[in-house]
């Protein structure tokens, strides 16, 4: 399937759907995949100044702890506490109810340096 | 994806996981299947139903001759001499210092009934796969001594472990209800299958009911699909961790190398030194025993969320005691479990500590070994 056409996406499999000013992340349906079943999910608080392809989260699955890169760089307005309970939401829908953070961009021309979808799922498809 | 590698040896299950889309990562030498559906579906498969995983990557060695015994005495730190015929144990093989060369189990496979006069009793020995040229190479050098062959019948043979509370039902239908209700836990015993042998052991690694079964390669596909057929669900290295971890049951190479001694991890009970019987280390061991060791394996069960993994430092009240030694999730409590090293005098239920998860304190408590018990069966 392809990727939602609608947001960027970053080599460390994040994506970002931008909304004016604020930017919603999250990862990827391959990265969920690689993953595996997801049981914890670790993010900043709001308030916490995110910088771009820096760590600013960890995932925990059953089988390893991954870091979680910042497609973008700004504040973290709110995230996901519906992860708190239910993490498996990344690996059901990693581009919806699985999403991460919303963070209030610094520099929208951060986003030119993110790949299309068209672009990303070319990129997974050199991956396998 | 797992990039084939030329170097990895395969089992003569491989073409069915590739059939069966699982996930394959390098592990021991082999290239084995990590997941299938993924991780907790397959946990779950085996603690409410049936579970099935390759594990012909483990050593096998068949042990043959009038000597097998005492040699299987001489190597292991159970008396092998006392199985009867039909019985397995499981032990450990250590060195002269008394520190684990491996964890192994030793079946005694009992004559084929019928026959007409009774062939001498062969042995079996499983030996974890990472430590299989080590201990094959290492028995080697010992059996000189007793009128015993080692025959490796590693490459040739399959091994698939059938695990879960509706295995022997599942098996009844596959080898037939009078042999499969003839083995109870821990013994063994060989039946036909599609004219082949097949030995079976009530035996497993998950802390559910089951078999493992062991056959020649070529009718090991036919095996896996027909429990495939029976609704076994495929599982990979990931759940067989879990459940492992769950049930407390040691990995080799985690909670135990050839620095660690028996006593350490509560293998006190695979020790024979009540009787004669002369095992590499047992001078060692019989020293090491009154003295006891500076540390002792615990079990841990996370108060908070994280997830404890290997090698995460263990505190208490600032002061690092110990190592977690296997960590990770445990499907069926919901929570971070994991094995670790800590001084003797911290090591009683209860006990409160905490583990370096990454810079952050995750608070354990030690709690009763195992994580994970079955529920007892309801008399018929």
């Amino acid at each position: 399937m392809p990727s939602p056409a609608d947001r960027r996406y970053s080599k460390e499999h994040e994506w970002v759907r931008v909304d004016g000013d604020s930017g919603t992340v999250g990862i990827t349906d391959y990265a969920q995949d690689q993953l595996g079943d997801i049981v914890f999910v670790e993010l900043p608080a709001a308030g916490t100044a995110v910088k771009y392809m820096e760590k600013f989260g960890e995932i925990e699955s059953v089988k390893a702890v991954s870091e979680l890169f910042s497609p973008v760089s700004g504040e973290v307005t709110e995230t996901n506490g519906a992860l708190r309970d239910n993490p498996q939401y990344v690996n059901d829908s990693p581009y919806d109810e699985g999403w991460m953070a919303k963070v209030r961009l610094d520099d929208a021309s951060e986003l030119d340096k993110l790949m299309t979808a068209a672009q990303y799922d070319d990129y997974i498809q050199g991956l396998s | 994806m797992a990039q084939a590698d030329a170097n990895l040896l395969r089992t003569a299950l491989h073409e069915e996981h590739l059939r069966l889309g699982a996930r394959l990562v390098p592990f021991a030498g082999y290239e084995m299947p990590v997941q299938y559906a993924g991780v907790i579906e397959e946990h779950t498969a085996v603690r409410e139903r049936a579970g099935m995983f390759d594990v012909s990557h483990m050593g096998r060695y068949l042990v043959l001759g009038p000597d097998a015994a005492r040699f299987l005495a001489h190597i292991c730190t159970w008396d092998m001499t006392r199985l009867a015929p039909g019985e397995g144990h499981y032990a450990a093989a250590c060195r002269e210092d008394g520190g684990i060369l491996d964890d192994v189990y030793v079946f005694a496979i009992p004559p084929a009934p019928g026959g007409a006069s009774p062939a001498p009793t062969r042995y079996l020995i499983v030996v974890n796969a990472a430590n299989a040229p080590k201990m094959k190479a290492w028995m080697e050098g010992r059996i000189g001594g007793f009128e015993a062959e080692l025959v490796d019948w590693h490459a040739s043979s399959v091994m698939i472990a059938v695990q879960g509370p509706a295995a022997l039902a599942t098996l009844d239908g596959v080898l037939g209800r009078e042999f499969v209700r003839s083995l109870k836990p821990r013994r063994c015993g060989e039946t036909e299958w599609r004219g082949q042998t097949v030995f079976a052991s009530r035996t497993g690694y998950t802390g559910e009911d089951g078999l493992e079964l062991v056959t020649n390669a070529d009718l090991g596909p036919a095996l896996w699909r027909t429990l495939l057929d029976a609704a076994v669900t495929p599982c990979g290295l990931g759940a067989r961790d879990t459940l492992r971890l769950e049930a407390a049951l040691l990995l080799y190479g985690n909670d135990m190398d050839e620095e660690t001694n028996p006593f350490e991890v509560g293998l006190d009970w695979v020790v024979t030194l009540d009787d004669g019987a002369d095992f590499i280390g047992r001078t060692a061991l019989e020293h090491i025993a009154p003295a006891g060791t500076g540390r002792t394996l615990v079990c841990v069960k996370a108060e908070d969320r994280g997830i404890m993994r290997a090698h995460c430092d263990i505190f208490r009240s600032g002061e690092r005691v110990g190592t977690i030694t296997s960590g990770g999730y445990s499907p069926t409590l919901g929570v971070s479990i994991g094995m670790g090293f800590v001084p003797p005098d911290l090591a009683a239920e209860g006990s409160e500590l905490t583990v370096d998860v990454r810079g952050k304190e995750l608070p354990v408590r030690v709690v009763p070994r195992p994580f994970y018990k079955r529920p007892k069966k309801e008399k018929a």
